[in-house]
Formats: structure tokens, C-alpha cells, sequence
């Protein structure tokens, strides 16, 4: 069966949601070799040969963490090289997406960016995309080369299969390009306890309606009582009053998860280009003709003030 | 020695209009009005920013690739304050893929002469966000993308990314591409001066045989990749609206629970 290869996102050894999808969905066009690059690659092995993999490819080197995206691009074509594979998937992040872009020109290969699903066809993978703030549904497929493919966060139920795993050092010789730009510093996000916003099953959003950084603190305890990450508005975020890293929308992270809750925002474009394909949609907003509305299973028109805590109280009360 | 800008700026169709695909599944950009990516004004800004930073001691160029109306983004750009530009136009361009575009904007950045380019994070309309890594592993300088913040003095482009799951601070020599986000501060509006001013400065027009590059490399022919089929999201089935009358958290409750999600 075709081998193909899937870069492994994990921060020291522990390797994140979207790359277990990754190789759930790798399993449907082929078998899966895990490239894991960096400080605790070999760490990765165990959970990914659970997942599918294979083969764990790795590498550490200083150069992973010194330099910007070139080193990866670099390794994951050592990887492509020594395993000749039908496909690669690299998870949609910004970097994933850059890496993923750089190999695909070194290969001469076609790319697909965000596929939201993957199966297989008779010419080679097809991805399906969700395009113009997800009001299109595409099906794509690359013509030339070796499909080179991201995929987003919560496109699949990680389905575990367990599988050799043999770890096998990779080797890297790095370009001239891949010195090019320095990291100075790195200061990794500090957790909030909550689960990640493009990963969670729920997420709590506010908005201008929230009114206040001060007041945010109902949206956070909603979505603790429902154990979801929070989200944000880009206006709440403009306005200060929640990290730019909670933005939904098409300049924030893009979710979909089964359960979005939207308090105090309105539904333009640019927001709803980051939710709209989240399974179930819940909204409250004081205005009846609000654009959300139109894309709520529910939606409540009232005061967010009044409405939130009430949710919350009952929530707790009858999960006790 | 005066510092040379070229910004790399997308005509798109606008985002709040009712955009859809034509018929040979390519974005249609007939139907729907189209304006210089609200996200490339960002790189516009932070051009203009370095200039001024530089004592004025530099030149914007901006750079598009794009039809006849694609001109209308350049003057947008110019009369935000850039100092001429360059328009790829040829009817063989049309369905080019990211790839295509790319290799269009290597040659046209080279043609227009750089020390630093700028581009935006990601086009509103295909929203890849790759193009930047792609051009700067085409031109072979240093990628310092995805910025919130950036200064350039003494030969060196520095700023601050805001990754997924750390903020890093960057440092590259020129020459140089960067890419800026909507986080890097707000766009100047053209002044009327600037709009005035803006009539009078050069747009250079360029097809593919300037460029030296065969009409095979680019567009739908060219592309690499190939959409088989779009179809419009069914509209969502309309849900329950229900006003507050003071129980709405807890009818909100009973619904959650009803698709068992407490
Ligand atoms: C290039 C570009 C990229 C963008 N990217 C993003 C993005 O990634 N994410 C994003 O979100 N936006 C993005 N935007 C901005 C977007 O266009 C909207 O401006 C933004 O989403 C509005 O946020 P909002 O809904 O919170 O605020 P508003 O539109 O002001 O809506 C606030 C809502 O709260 C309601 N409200 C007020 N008080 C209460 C109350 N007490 N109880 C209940 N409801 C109340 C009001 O009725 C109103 O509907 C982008 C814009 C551009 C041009
Ligand atoms: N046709 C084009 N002409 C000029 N610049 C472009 C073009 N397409 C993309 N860009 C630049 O590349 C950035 C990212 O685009 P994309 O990868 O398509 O999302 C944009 O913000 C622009 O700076």
C-alpha cells in the first residue's frame, strides 16, 4: 500500500488533536509515516503508532527551533525523498500551511490549503474545502505532482489503530535559505486551563456586547461550566478586552466545533467565515435582526447580561 | 542608499458581496465589485510606516497581478501614499493557481528592484495565506512572515509573530519578504491630496512576454491543482427564535440538554 507521510505538531513529545485526525484521515488513502521534527520528535512515537503511523520518522536539531519554517521544510523533504509517498498532510496551522507550501514548489507539486475532509479517489486524493466564508462547499484534487495537503482542526474523529511506530532517525542536511530568519525569543502561550479554541468539542464566544474586558468574566464561566473554550469577536478583541490569540473569524482561528454559543456579536462576514460550519449554533443578542440569527438552531433575543449567568446557574444545577 | 519597497497587493472581490464560482469553477470576478484585500491595506500601511521610519529615504512600489480593474487597487494604494506601480495584466493569467502567481510576482518584484518586500497575511478571497512563503523560496531571501509588529533600520527587518502557540520575535538581513496581519495597526484613509496626487504618479503595465515567462506556467492550464465541483452550502434549516422574557437561559438549557450537551 502507498506510504503517506504526515507531519507530526507537537510541543516537546506531546503531540496535538489535529495530527491524530491527520493520521486517522491518512489511513483512508494509504499507510501513514510520521515525520516528527524538534525537541522531543522521538516522544511523539508511541502516541502516533496508536494513531496509524507506521514509521515515525525524526530529527532534532537546533536549527527547529533557532530558525523560522526553512529547517522543517528542509527535513520534511529529507522525509519525502527517503519514503517516496503518495500524499503529504501537514496540519493547517500558519506555520503547517507555510511548510507545506515551501515543499510542494520544491516538489513541483500542487497544493491544497484548509481541506475540512479527505478520501480517496480514482486520481488521487480528494479534499473538500470550505471557501467565501464557508457559503461554498469545493471538491479539489492535485493535478501535478505529489498532493501536498493541509487539513484543519476538527475535520475527523481521531479513530485509534494501533501500528508499528518504528522510530527511525531522519537525516537533515539544512539549505543556505534555512538559517535566513532568527528566532530572538519565544514566550509559548501560557495555558488558560481550557481547552484549545480550534480544538474544543464547545466554544463560548463574546463580543461588543460583552461590553468590557471586566465584564468577560460571564462568558469565561459559561464556558467553564460547559467545559469550552472561549472565543471572542475581532471587536471585542480591537477593543482590548480579550487576546487576539480567542479571535474567531477570518483574521482569527477558524472553528467547528459541535457546539458554538455567540453572545453579543452581530454574525458579519469575517466572523462567520470562522464558524459557520460548526455543528450546532447557539446565539444571544438583544438585537432580533441581528445577521447571526440566521444561522442559529436556537437563538434567544435578549440581554446577554440576563440571559448567560441564568444558562450558566442551570448548566451547573443540572450537571450538579 | 534610498530603500526599496515593493508591496504586493490582490484585487479581490468584495467579501460582503454574493460571491460565487463561474462556470469553469474559477472565482467569478464579473458579478461581483471588486476592491484592493482589506488585509493588503495593512501591508500598504506598514510600508508607509517604514518610509517615514527611514526619513522618507525610501520607494513604495506596489505590485499586482490581476485584470484591468486590478488598476483600481494600485490607485488605492497610491493614494494611500505609495509611489508608483507595477500592473501584470494578460488574458492567459486568467484561473492562475497560487504557484502561477507566485512565479508572476518573482519576476515582477525582481523587475521592479528590492530590498524588502511586503505582502499581506492571506487574500480575502482564496484566503491561503501562502503565497508569501511560496514567493520568498522563489526569491531566496529570508521569510519573516505573519508580523504584528515590524521595524527595519541598518540593513535588518525585525517583528514580532504571534504563532499558534508562542509569540516569537524575528530577525532577518535584507533584502527580505515580509508579511504583515489585520493586528499590525489600523490602515490610513487616502487624504484628498493623496487621492489628487495619486493621478499623476506611474503605473508601469506589463504582460507575461516582459516578464519572460510562457503563457503554460500560468493560468487554469498551468494550475497544479483543480477544483472538480462547488456547490452553495445548503442555507441552514432556520432554528427557534425565542425572545427573553426572563427564562431565556433556561429554555437555552432545555434545548442544550435536549441535544445533550449537559
Ligand atoms: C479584513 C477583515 C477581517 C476581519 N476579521 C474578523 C475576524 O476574524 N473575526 C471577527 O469577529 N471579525 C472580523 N472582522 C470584523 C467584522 O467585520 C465585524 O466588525 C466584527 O465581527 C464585529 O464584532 P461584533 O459582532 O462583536 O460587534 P458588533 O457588530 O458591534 O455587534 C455587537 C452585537 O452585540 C449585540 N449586543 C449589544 N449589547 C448586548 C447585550 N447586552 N446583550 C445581547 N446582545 C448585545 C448587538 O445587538 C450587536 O448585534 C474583520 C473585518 C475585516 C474588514
Ligand atoms: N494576484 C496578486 N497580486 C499581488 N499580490 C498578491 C496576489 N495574490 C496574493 N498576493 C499577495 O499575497 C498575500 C497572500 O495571499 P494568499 O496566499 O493568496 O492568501 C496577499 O495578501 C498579497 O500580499
Amino acid at each position: 500500500m502507498a506510504e503517506v507521510l504526515v507531519y507530526v505538531d507537537h510541543v516537546d513529545g506531546a503531540v496535538k488533536k489535529p495530527t491524530l485526525e491527520l493520521l486517522t484521515l491518512a489511513r483512508r488513502i494509504g499507510e501513514p509515516v510520521a515525520v516528527a521534527l524538534g525537541n522531543g520528535a522521538a516522544d511523539t512515537a508511541a502516541t502516533v503508532a496508536e494513531y496509524g503511523a507506521v514509521k515515525v520518522l525524526t530529527a532534532d536539531a537546533p536549527e527547529f527551533g533557532d530558525y523560522l519554517v526553512v529547517p522543517k521544510v528542509d527535513a520534511l523533504k529529507a522525509a519525502y525523498d527517503a519514503v517516496n509517498p503518495a500524499a503529504v498532510l501537514v496540519p493547517s496551522s500558519a506555520e503547517g500551511k507555510e511548510v507545506a507550501a515551501r515543499l510542494a514548489l520544491r516538489l513541483n507539486s500542487g497544493l491544497i490549503t484548509d481541506a475540512v475532509d479527505l478520501e480517496a479517489g480514482d486520481d488521487g486524493p480528494v479534499a473538500t474545502q470550505s471557501v467565501f466564508a464557508a457559503s461554498f462547499t469545493t471538491k479539489s484534487r492535485v493535478s501535478t505532482g505529489t498532493p501536498v495537503i493541509t487539513v484543519k482542526p476538527n475535520s475527523a474523529a481521531p479513530e485509534a489503530a494501533p501500528a508499528a511506530g518504528t522510530v527511525e532517525a531522519l537525516n537533515v542536511s539544512f539549505s543556505d535559505a534555512a538559517t535566513g530568519t532568527k528566532v530572538v525569543s519565544r514566550t509559548p502561550r501560557e495555558s488558560t486551563g481550557r481547552p484549545e479554541l480550534t480544538e474544543a468539542a464547545i466554544v463560548v464566544s463574546g463580543g461588543r456586547g460583552v461590553n468590557g474586558a471586566e465584564n468577560f468574566h460571564i462568558i469565561e464561566a459559561l464556558a467553564d461550566s460547559l467545559g469550552a473554550a472561549v472565543g471572542a469577536s475581532r471587536a471585542a478583541v480591537d477593543a482590548g478586552w480579550y487576546p487576539h490569540s480567542n479571535q474567531v473569524g477570518q483574521t482569527g482561528k477558524s472553528v467547528s466545533p459541535q457546539l458554538y454559543i455567540a453572545s453579543g456579536i452581530s454574525g458579519a462576514i469575517q466572523h462567520r467565515a470562522g464558524m459557520q460550519t460548526s455543528k450546532t449554533i447557539v446565539a444571544i443578542n438583544k438585537d432580533a435582526e441581528a445577521p447571526i440569527f440566521d444561522l442559529v438552531d436556537y437563538g434567544i433575543v435578549g440581554d446577554l447580561f440576563e440571559v448567560v449567568p441564568q444558562l450558566t446557574e442551570e448548566v451547573k444545577t443540572r450537571k450538579g | 542608499m534610498s530603500l526599496r519597497i515593493v508591496v504586493c497587493v490582490k484585487y479581490v472581490p468584495d467579501a460582503t458581496g454574493d460571491r460565487h464560482f463561474a462556470d469553469d469553477l474559477t472565482v467569478d470576478r464579473e458579478d461581483v465589485d471588486g476592491l484592493l484585500s482589506e488585509l493588503d491595506e495593512y501591508a500598504v500601511e506598514q510600508a508607509l510606516q517604514i518610509k517615514e521610519a527611514n526619513d522618507d529615504d525610501a520607494e513604495i512600489t506596489v505590485v499586482t497581478v490581476g485584470p484591468e480593474d486590478a488598476r483600481d487597487a494600485l490607485r488605492k494604494a497610491l493614494s494611500m501614499g505609495a509611489d508608483k506601480a507595477v500592473h501584470v495584466e494578460d488574458d492567459d493569467l486568467h484561473g492562475t493557481d497560487v504557484f502561477g502567481t507566485s512565479a508572476v510576482l518573482a519576476k515582477a518584484v525582481e523587475h521592479a528592484g528590492y530590498d524588502l518586500v511586503v505582502c499581506g497575511m492571506a487574500s480575502t478571497d482564496g484566503t491561503m495565506g501562502v503565497l508569501p512563503a511560496i514567493l520568498a523560496e522563489r526569491l531566496g531571501v529570508p521569510q519573516v512572515t505573519q508580523l504584528s509588529e515590524v521595524s527595519v533600520s541598518g540593513g535588518t527587518v525585525t517583528g514580532r509573530r504571534d504563532g499558534d502557540s508562542a509569540t516569537e520575535q524575528l530577525e532577518a538581513s535584507l533584502p527580505a519578504l515580509i508579511s504583515v496581519t489585520d493586528q499590525s495597526g489600523e490602515a490610513r484613509y487616502p487624504s484628498f491630496k493623496g487621492i489628487m496626487a495619486a493621478k499623476k504618479k506611474p503605473v508601469e503595465e506589463l504582460d507575461l512576454d516582459d516578464l519572460g515567462l510562457e503563457a503554460d506556467e500560468v493560468g487554469l492550464e498551468g494550475a497544479w491543482t483543480k477544483v472538480e465541483e462547488a456547490t452553495e452550502r445548503p442555507a441552514r434549516t432556520a432554528g427557534t427564535i425565542v425572545k427573553d422574557e426572563g427564562e431565556g437561559g433556561k429554555q437555552l438549557a432545555e434545548f442544550l440538554a435536549g441535544q445533550k450537551f449537559i
